[in-house]
């Protein structure tokens, strides 16, 4: 880690002031659990922190109206407990709830939580991080052109869907999926002043750039999500399938919110996780189910349309069947889920 | 345990205790007359340190810890438990991964848990800062420090400071109300000696101590 300068402002304006005067090495740091934990593997090398975490009124959380208003500091362990999120949105709860530890949740922020990076151990190791300097592997993300070592290398975690021969890295997070699944939109400021993003344009595919993770300009900076309010949200959840219980990233996740009268599906939205390049909404599954009396087979028929395009590599085909079968189970846990 | 922590941080009558862990650490130190292990529950400023960098890579931190007030100047990089153990002298929190994944650094930020390792020190400015030295009354264990010797809830004891502080924050946010929802909600605690069955049954037990009390 080389040394910094850490500046702290007080205002979103200030903020963006400071990023721009800090130059090309100029990151904003909200809770630091991707950040500063990259940093100390020297994979993030800032030369300057804007510490975007003091400025005032950015933690709001906001449901009062025909939205879900949520700042860009909102603290993820405070949105996961929010009681109109937790009965009215369980998708955004539980998507909340199942990402990171408790420690981690009253660190990390709602806002910066969407520009966590992947997890990819290739990514991970680089630079003499975590490796020491024994195994410096490329990486185009890290390193444009350099190449993908996870492309015919240890591949069980990687993505099975949107993957390029550049890149086959997931998108690691769970809040993102169910953002997807509720056609969030994000509020940006920036230098050039402030516009709406939504979420789904947040993420471009890796293609031959996968280095290029997010759609924001130099110096832009998240300063809210806005949800419009909708009848699925009550009947939804996030199912996450993990190697273990508790606090670990997702093998394959699904976020599924329903609207159905008796047993016909009026309106789905269904958005995958642990197994694709960004967070993947899935259309061909929402499509088999909209229109048709919901039972277990075409629960099943649609987690299999979810996955229809999927790519697998050397030891990861597992992630097809076992994302189908995740969809499907989330399809029936929030069917069985009554709206207030 | 405790014990150790509070001989090592302890001034007494102007005198300053050394202990084993002080003695390493001022023989590491580029300053080694400096008294800079401190009580942390005096009014202190501290600058222990030669720091590394030029001025503009440095910042001073003003911030309360375990009741007292400090002022201290960092190098900007460093992390909040860095600044707990190199600079204080308070080594109750433990060094496991600095990554924020074991859990062995947890210490309370305004009440809350998080793992100090991830926490850049500059975010505590103006901050209150509780760690594993600050928990007791005097003498007196917290609940929760009892209940973890009364229940056999460590071996090597090296996770057990940030187990206490993750267990006693599990506790005021209303989430030990079930093993379950324990197990869920201290899963950001690895024990690699796996005294998990003695920790769920310490947290329970303080849970009903501490909402007595």
């Amino acid at each position: 880690m080389q040394p910094i300068r850490y500046i702290r402002p007080s205002t979103v304006r200030e903020a963006i002031a400071a990023h721009a005067s800090l130059g090309d090495g100029a990151r904003y740091i909200a809770g630091g659990t991707t950040l500063y934990d990259l940093m100390k593997l020297n994979i993030e090398r800032p030369t300057g922190l804007v510490d975007v975490t003091f400025i005032e009124g950015l933690e709001t959380i906001d449901t009062s109206g025909d939205t879900l208003r949520f700042g860009a500091n909102a603290r993820m362990a405070d949105v996961a407990t929010d009681p109109i999120v937790q009965s009215q949105y369980p998708v955004l709860s539980e998507a909340l709830s199942k990402a990171a530890s408790q420690q981690l949740r009253n660190m990390a922020t709602v806002g910066a939580n969407l520009l966590q990076r992947t997890r990819c151990m290739y990514f991970r190791n680089g630079y003499g991080g975590a490796s020491g300097g024994a195994a410096d592997y490329p990486c185009n993300k890290r390193i444009p052109g350099s190449g993908c070592a996870a492309i015919g290398g240890l591949d069980r975690g990687q993505a099975v869907l949107g993957v390029s021969d550049a890149c086959t890295a997931v998108s690691p997070g769970d809040w993102p999926v169910a953002l997807v699944a509720m056609d969030a939109r994000i509020e940006v400021a920036g230098p050039g002043g402030e516009r709406m993003l939504p979420i789904s344009e947040l993420y471009p595919l890796p293609g031959e750039t996968p280095h290029i993770e997010f759609t924001l300009e130099p110096s832009e900076i998240i300063v809210g999500i806005v949800i419009g309010k909708n009848a699925a949200g009550a009947r939804s959840t996030y199912h996450k399938i993990r190697d273990r219980e508790s606090f670990a990233f997702a093998l394959a996740s699904a976020a599924v919110a329903l609207e159905m009268s008796g047993d016909r599906v009026n309106a789905a939205r269904i958005a995958l996780g642990g197994v694709a390049t960004r967070p993947w909404r899935a259309d061909a599954a929402e499509a088999m189910l909209i229109g048709s009396d919901l039972t277990d087979d075409l629960a099943m028929a649609a987690g299999r349309a979810a996955f229809a395009d999927a790519v697998p590599g050397r030891s990861n085909g597992f992630k097809v069947e076992l994302g189908a079968r995740t969809v499907a189970d989330a399809i029936m846990i929030a069917a069985a889920r009554r709206p207030l | 345990m405790s014990d150790e922590n509070s001989r090592e941080c302890q001034h007494s009558e102007g005198f300053l205790v050394l202990s084993r862990r002080s003695a390493l650490l001022a023989g590491a130190s580029v300053v080694p007359t400096a008294p800079f292990v401190r009580s942390a529950k005096a009014q202190d400023a501290v600058s222990p340190l030669a720091l590394p960098v030029s001025a503009e890579h440095s910042l001073t931190v003003r911030t309360n810890i375990n009741g007292g007030a400090f002022e201290i100047n960092l190098d900007a990089r460093t992390s909040l438990l860095d600044m707990l153990r190199e600079h204080l002298g308070l080594a109750g929190s433990k060094k496991g991964c600095d990554h924020g994944q074991c859990g062995a650094c947890t210490v309370h930020v305004d009440g809350r848990r998080v793992a100090s390792c991830l926490t850049l020190a500059a975010k505590v400015e103006g901050r209150e800062v509780t760690t594993i030295e600050g928990l007791s009354d005097g003498d007196r264990l917290h609940p929760m420090q009892q209940a973890f010797i009364d229940h056999d809830a460590l071996q090597c004891g090296y996770c057990t400071p940030g187990q206490i502080m993750a267990a006693v924050a599990c506790v005021h946010e209303g989430n030990a109300t079930s093993s379950e929802r324990i197990r869920e909600y201290m899963s950001g605690n690895i024990c690699r000696c796996g005294a998990y069955v003695g920790i769920v049954a310490a947290i329970q037990d303080a849970a009903e101590r501490m909402e007595r009390g």
